[in-house]
């Protein structure tokens, strides 16, 4: 069952959840209890913007400015499939 | 070349003031004066992270036992791993918790034997109850998130409600409900806790319930019973492939079971690194992906799912590590699991616990 994320939704980086880049992979990773998530880059912006302030439909526009053709519902898919992993949670 | 791990388990010592007669130690139990000392595992976390691991949990045994548990915290945390402390909680007071958070644990994964005092301190063999409750306490006025971890069996899985409410009441962000897995010391114990249908039946649809009621709040990992199932489970999500386990003595172990694979040549930190361990012995490559299989694996699509199950268990049952799991409804040998599972699921006489100890 995947949640659905609304794009006015706050995400926030869960308590107990590390961000970090590993140079043996080259990647940007999240740790948390028992796992691992190894992200792509457009994954490791999407988490580097989760502050708890910024509404999904913030982080799109953000990503906008830096990438072509980004779409708010792939950010709110996205958003999605990290609080499926417990990774983030959301507000609002 | 395999991929790298994500995970070290550090067996930092077998002592352990808990008895539990399922303990995922050895029946040989590594004496202190043949522990790695602070200076070996300062050495195997340096080359644990090379080789890829972002996770290092503090196990046992009770890790709280080395003195030298704070100075391995700092270490681990210095090289950007995630740092997870795997205790009983006896011996985990407020003040050495606080000094163990700011040096760097991330993560406590705290055991619980059973939901009451009294099946709680039969279960561990000493009177520990009171003192996880207290350490569930300290963890959350900390601040730092808390799984509780139960080992289920006959013993105790009638009262999974009241573990599950234990655990949400200790404040746990996760409960993990494993079913025992029989090697070692609860193979020992195995006709006092195999559990029977009956109390499967009962159980699932209670954790399934608790997992709904709970979603966001408490995750609830469940891992099955497999002697009762038809399936065996993705054991290690494969042999090498994502963890492994270095334990007191610097044995190191594509899985915290695998001395019970006496066939198998184990390589040990003193004489090599883990990375020559990891990509190189025999003892990793041995089940490395799909070649070593045989039929009905070899041939079979739900090898990419369960790997062909457990290597260990496929030893103990069958004499033949590269068999296939036999678990497996599909096995040649699951008529030897069925016997096992009519004569001691409900034997005419229990049997007395062996508890676990030093021998």
């Amino acid at each position: 069952m995947t949640s659905v994320v609304a794009l006015d939704a706050v995400p926030h980086i869960r308590r107990g959840v590390k961000c970090a880049y590993d140079q043996i992979r080259s990647a940007h990773v999240v740790l948390f209890p028992e796992g691992v998530l190894v992200l792509n880059e457009t994954a490791a912006s999407v988490v580097s913007l989760c502050d708890g302030v910024r509404s999904v439909g913030d982080i799109a526009l953000v990503l906008g400015d830096e990438y072509d053709g980004v779409e708010p519902e792939d950010i709110a898919s996205l958003v999605a499939r990290l609080v499926e992993r417990r990774v983030v949670d959301v507000d609002g | 070349m395999a991929e790298a791990p994500f995970g070290l388990l550090a067996e930092l010592t077998h002592r352990c003031p808990l008895q539990c007669g399922y303990c995922s130690n050895p029946v040989e139990l590594v004496r202190r004066n043949a522990e790695l000392s602070t200076d070996d595992w300062l050495r195997v976390f340096d080359q644990a992270r090379a080789l890829g691991a972002l996770q290092i949990h503090l196990s046992g045994g009770e890790p709280l036992l080395r003195p030298d548990l704070p100075e391995l915290v700092v270490h681990a945390n210095s090289l950007g791993c995630y740092v997870n402390l795997v205790t009983s909680g006896v011996g985990l007071s407020r003040d050495r918790l606080r000094d163990l958070a700011s040096r760097g644990v991330d993560h406590v994964q705290l055991s619980l034997q059973d939901a009451t005092r009294e099946g709680n301190d039969r279960i561990a063999g000493i009177k520990a109850f009171d003192r996880k409750v207290e350490a569930a306490a300290f963890v959350r006025d900390e601040g730092l998130p808390l799984t509780v971890n139960t080992v289920l069996h006959r013993q105790n899985l009638d009262n999974i409600a009241g573990i599950i409410a234990m655990a949400e009441e200790m404040g746990a962000e996760r409960l993990e409900l494993a079913n025992t897995q029989y090697y070692g010391w609860a193979l020992r114990n195995r006709a006092v806790l195999l559990p029977t249908r009956e109390q499967l039946a009962v159980a699932d649809p209670i954790v399934s319930a608790a997992q709904a009621r709970l979603r966001g709040r408490m995750e609830i990992v469940y891992v099955i019973a497999d002697y009762h199932e038809a399936h065996p489970k993705p054991c290690m999500y494969g042999w090498g492939a994502r963890q492994l386990t270095v334990a007191p003595n610097g044995d190191v172990l594509p899985c915290p079971a695998a001395t019970v694979i006496s066939s198998l040549k184990i390589e040990n930190v003193r004489d090599s690194s883990l990375h020559e361990i990891w990509h190189n012995s025999p003892s990793f490559n041995a089940f490395r992906g799909f070649d070593w299989m045989q039929d009905p694996c070899r041939s079979c699509p739900r090898k990419e799912i369960d790997f062909g199950g457990c290597r260990c268990q496929a030893f103990q049952l069958t004499g033949d590590a590269a068999a296939t799991d036999p678990v497996c409804s599909l096995s040649p040998a699951r008529s030897t699991v069925d016997l096992i599972l009519e004569t001691e699921m409900a034997p005419s006489e229990v049997p007395a616990m062996a508890m676990r100890k030093m021998s």
